[in-house]
């Protein structure tokens, strides 16, 4: 009997992430074996990297990503992982799964949990610059510390929309039951444990110097803890390609009759556009990151001067790759703001084909503007104008951002919710990095700003004042839908309030720092600077608490007392809320028929936002 | 939608916010021309050039600034909700003029930023010139004084090609005379950064990157690496930099000629730049 087979096997061997855990470890001393077999030099740096990239892929089979190709290959019965039916109970959460809620719930955990070690390692860094002189942490681990924080932080602020919100609510939004590519869709996520872990593991090595740019000649001369940030980073643009297909794919293919183009929510657009430069920029990373790893272990030097290389062709490729990863944080970022404001403004979205061409304008800019980080490397001052002026004229697409979402609140009756103050939030922290970005981009004064704390309070306030609190809106408002639990208001309101001020009360002294000349990533300073940088200290305790708060307001919300969320508690008009809570697991009984725009709030005789063909809807439910 | 209409109940707004902005754009400027110091000051031509457009960027922010914060506060005031009722607000899709204007305003400011930019660049001293095309040799002194500068884990040592190559350990410079920087290293990436100076520059290993700096005030300077380059990059740092007047900067040279005799017999002599020293792994 073939089936008798089947579970047999499957009951053999469990497919769940200790399965993978317990065949990485011995894949990652195999992998090591191997590579000190024919390394060229005595330091392990092949051992290391082959260790990892083995690791990682018997990591992925033990999770299962095997099975379907040798199911399909031998002509076994498929296992059930891919019937969503069977995939229910808290179980689900932990093994693979092919259903984009569950993937978008390991993501938002995966991505929280990463958040909270990237939150210490800013702690650790700030408790470390209390003292002008390294007297609380040695030079050597204070630069691990800002790498560590630095990449995994990059880490999460490439996913942290798209994995958890793009991939629960797009097929959502869009109407259909689920994604194009849901193997790829798990395979991305899937990624991400390991490079988060790979990262980490660079601490066992001491670290790598070189914080999230990895220069070489200094990344080729730094020991193995590199090679974690090879692997690590090469990892997470998988998880960017792989996702930046399946949305693509996705918003254009699986759209419901009568999603059209233009009634599509901006969410998607943001989604939509940020996975066009994923798709796009992280081949290129990739491609830099092979070449540093042959530097590093089969002595090529692509890189190395002394060599006949180049150190230029590194900071081409990275920030090639680089700066549109910047719009990849911000662009969904844009999108749950302008996503959100209608909603609670009740009006409908003031200039959506405008605030589509924004998107659009930024994602375009984004590939002709990286060389404004090399203002002072020495490149050829004839680029610098060209530069100067692309990088400005970005300010003309994200203007409209925010001419889109003001507009739209104008005389409207705003219910402020907590969403919608991290809205707020988001509005006058993004403003702050915006206009300081300018500063950036202006060659005679980059000359003086360049590298100091100045663009670190500035990309600071675009990250973490832009993206995090646009996350942290997004978390208020949607997980109600996605979790059935109402967050408490109440302290919703606390933790706003108290991040709003802790935030600015950290980075903005930092322009002040930088503006008085204290460089990045140094963990000795001038002694007048020692007041400013103890005030940024503590106010970054306090924002650190203000997370702490988050956290405990997720915890308290979700398991103590039980707010059941209707289906619809915002009485919002997109299609996301129109189906029942807890989501069902097809989404859709039927597939709907989109007869409506989603932000049709005050128009005479607006018809709802689809037709369900029958199934009990939950519209104005609560 | 197309024609530029004020409807009535837009009008009490408008007004508000538009004589609100004036007032408070006006102190805003004036606030930040006359009470903020802007860096790196005016010890050379380069600095005060730095300073005075970091000054024209402030002033033109501020107006947007103030702008944008205000539409923020307003609306959270006026636009909010004041019933327990959810109240649905005008349908209004959107506002052709309006946008245009808001794009073409912005336009205009980016475009002229870049117009003032560039012309900064192409008119002023502080445009930096081809790396690797310099004429800088042991013996060409040109009208501006050649001066290298290289960078190595962690510190930096400067080189007076017109004084014999002479290789000193501070950077001495003596007052109004055009210099001319041509920054290396010898290992990895580093950044030559003399704050007060105005001089921001990458120094990588085989390359000559050229700057140009003319003091016009006398004074110490301080020395800073910019780029990471390693556990000690943050004690990579000189605060004895010091432009002088020229007699004084001929007694120092001829005083760091005399020290440096013995070492200068062992130094390669002056190049654009050195061949990098090879790595090693794991230092």
């Amino acid at each position: 009997m073939v089936t008798a087979e089947v579970s047999e096997r499957r009951l053999a061997i469990p497919n769940n992430p200790i399965t993978g855990l317990l065949l990485a470890i011995p894949a990652y001393f195999f992998g090591v074996w191997l590579g000190n077999q024919f390394g060229l030099i005595d330091d392990q740096n092949t051992g290391v990297i082959l260790g990892y990239l083995f690791a990682t892929a018997a990591f992925l089979i033990g999770v299962g990503f095997l099975n379907y190709p040798l199911e399909r290959l031998f002509g076994w019965p498929v296992s059930p992982v891919s019937q969503a039916d069977e995939n229910r109970g808290m179980g689900r959460f932990f093994r693979l799964s092919l259903d984009h809620k569950v993937i978008g719930m390991q993501y938002l955990v995966t991505i929280l949990l990463m958040l909270l070690i990237g939150g210490i390692g800013a702690m650790a860094i700030r408790t470390s610059l209390l003292s002008p002189n390294s007297a609380i942490t040695p030079p050597g681990q204070y630069i691990m510390l800002i790498g560590l924080h630095a990449v995994m932080m990059i880490f999460i602020t490439s996913a942290v929309i798209v994995g958890p919100f793009g991939n629960y609510l797009v097929p959502l939004m869009i109407g259909a039951k689920k994604m194009a590519f849901p193997r790829l869709e798990a395979l991305s996520f899937w990624v991400v444990p390991p490079a988060a872990i790979i990262l980490a593991a660079a601490i066992f090595w001491g670290g790598f110097p070189t914080g999230w740019t990895g220069y070489p000649p200094l990344s080729e001369q730094a020991g193995q803890g590199m090679d974690s940030y090879i692997v690590g980073f090469t990892l997470i643009a998988i998880a960017l390609v792989t996702s930046g297909v399946n949305m693509l794919a996705t918003i254009i293919t699986m759209r419901a009759p009568g999603m059209t183009w233009t009634r599509l929510p901006i969410f998607v657009w943001g989604i939509f556009t940020t996975s066009i430069l994923g798709m796009l920029a992280a081949p290129v990373l990739a491609a830099a990151l092979v070449q540093l790893a042959m530097d590093r272990t089969v002595q090529t030097s692509f890189f190395l001067a002394s060599n006949g290389g180049s150190n230029y062709l590194w900071q081409n490729l990275f920030w090639f790759f680089g700066h549109p990863e910047v719009y990849i944080f911000i662009l969904p970022a844009f999108g749950i703001i302008m996503e959100l404001v209608p909603h609670f403004a009740r009006k409908p979205l003031w200039g959506y084909r405008t605030g589509v061409v924004g998107l659009f304008g930024v994602a375009l800019l984004s590939w002709f503007v990286w060389q404004h980080h090399l203002f002072v490397s020495g490149i050829a001052p004839v680029l610098r104008p060209f530069y100067m002026l692309s990088t400005e004229l970005i300010s003309i697409p994200t203007g409209i951002i925010f001419l889109v979402t003001l507009g739209t609140l104008w005389r409207a009756r705003v219910w402020y919710t907590v969403p919608m103050l991290f809205c707020m939030g988001f509005l006058f922290n993004f403003l702050i990095g915006g206009i300081s970005g300018v500063y950036l981009s202006d060659v005679p004064t980059d000359v003086t700003l360049h590298g100091s704390y100045f663009s670190m309070a500035h990309f600071h306030y675009t990250i973490m004042g832009g993206e995090i609190f646009a996350l942290m809106a997004a978390c208020y408002y949607w997980l109600p839908k996605m979790t059935g639990k109402m967050l408490s208001p109440t302290i919703g309101r606390i933790h706003f309030w108290w991040m709003f001020i802790a935030f600015n009360s950290t980075f903005f002294p930092l322009f002040i720092i930088g503006i008085l000349d204290m460089p990045r990533r140094v963990s000795s300073y001038d002694p007048a600077l020692q007041g400013l940088n103890t005030w940024v200290t503590v106010s970054a305790y306090a924002l650190f608490g203000s997370m702490i708060l988050f956290a405990a307001n997720v915890i308290y919300s979700l398991f103590f007392v039980s707010r059941v969320a209707v289906a619809n508690p915002w009485h919002a008009r997109s299609l996301e809320w129109q189906v029942p809570t807890p989501v069902p697991a097809n989404n859709f009984d039927r597939v709907p028929l989109i007869v409506a725009g989603p932000y049709d709030y005050g128009i005479p005789n607006a018809r709802p936002v689809a037709d369900f063909g029958g199934m009990v809807g939950a519209i104005g439910g609560g | 939608m197309s024609t530029f209409h004020i409807e009535d109940a837009d009008r009490p707004h408008a007004v508000r916010l538009a004589i609100t902005w004036v007032i408070l754009s006006a102190i805003a400027v004036i606030a930040v021309v006359l009470f903020i110091h802007y860096p790196p000051g005016d010890q050379t031509i380069q600095g005060a050039d730095q300073a005075s457009t970091l000054l024209l960027l402030t002033a033109i922010a501020a107006p947007v600034f103030v702008g944008v914060v205000m539409m923020i506060i307003y609306s959270a005031i006026y636009f909010r909700r004041s019933g327990p009722e959810l109240v649905d607000g005008p349908p209004r899709l959107g506002n052709a003029p309006v946008q245009v204007v808001w794009i073409a305003g912005s336009a205009i400011i980016v475009l002229f930023l870049a117009f003032v930019g560039i012309s900064t660049l192409a008119t002023n001293s502080s445009a930096q010139t081809v790396p690797g095309q310099s004429s800088a040799t042991a013996t060409g002194a040109g009208s501006e004084m050649q001066v290298q500068v290289i960078a190595q884990q962690w510190y930096f040592t400067y080189r007076y090609a017109d004084y014999g190559g002479v290789e000193t350990t501070h950077l001495y410079l003596p007052v109004n005379r055009p210099v001319e920087l041509h920054v290396t290293s010898l290992d990895i990436i580093h950044s030559f950064w003399a704050y007060q100076l105005g001089v921001k520059a990458d120094a990588n290993p085989g390359v000559d990157n050229v700057f140009h700096v003319t003091p016009q005030k006398t004074g110490s300077f301080q020395v800073r690496c910019a780029e990471l380059c390693g556990i000690w990059h943050g004690t990579m740092a000189d605060s004895q930099g010091q432009v002088v007047s020229q007699s004084d900067f001929d007694t120092w040279i001829a005083q760091q000629q005399q020290d440096y005799a013995a070492i200068q017999q062992a130094v390669p002599s002056y190049a654009p730049f050195y061949f990098p020293l090879p790595l090693t792994k794991g230092s």
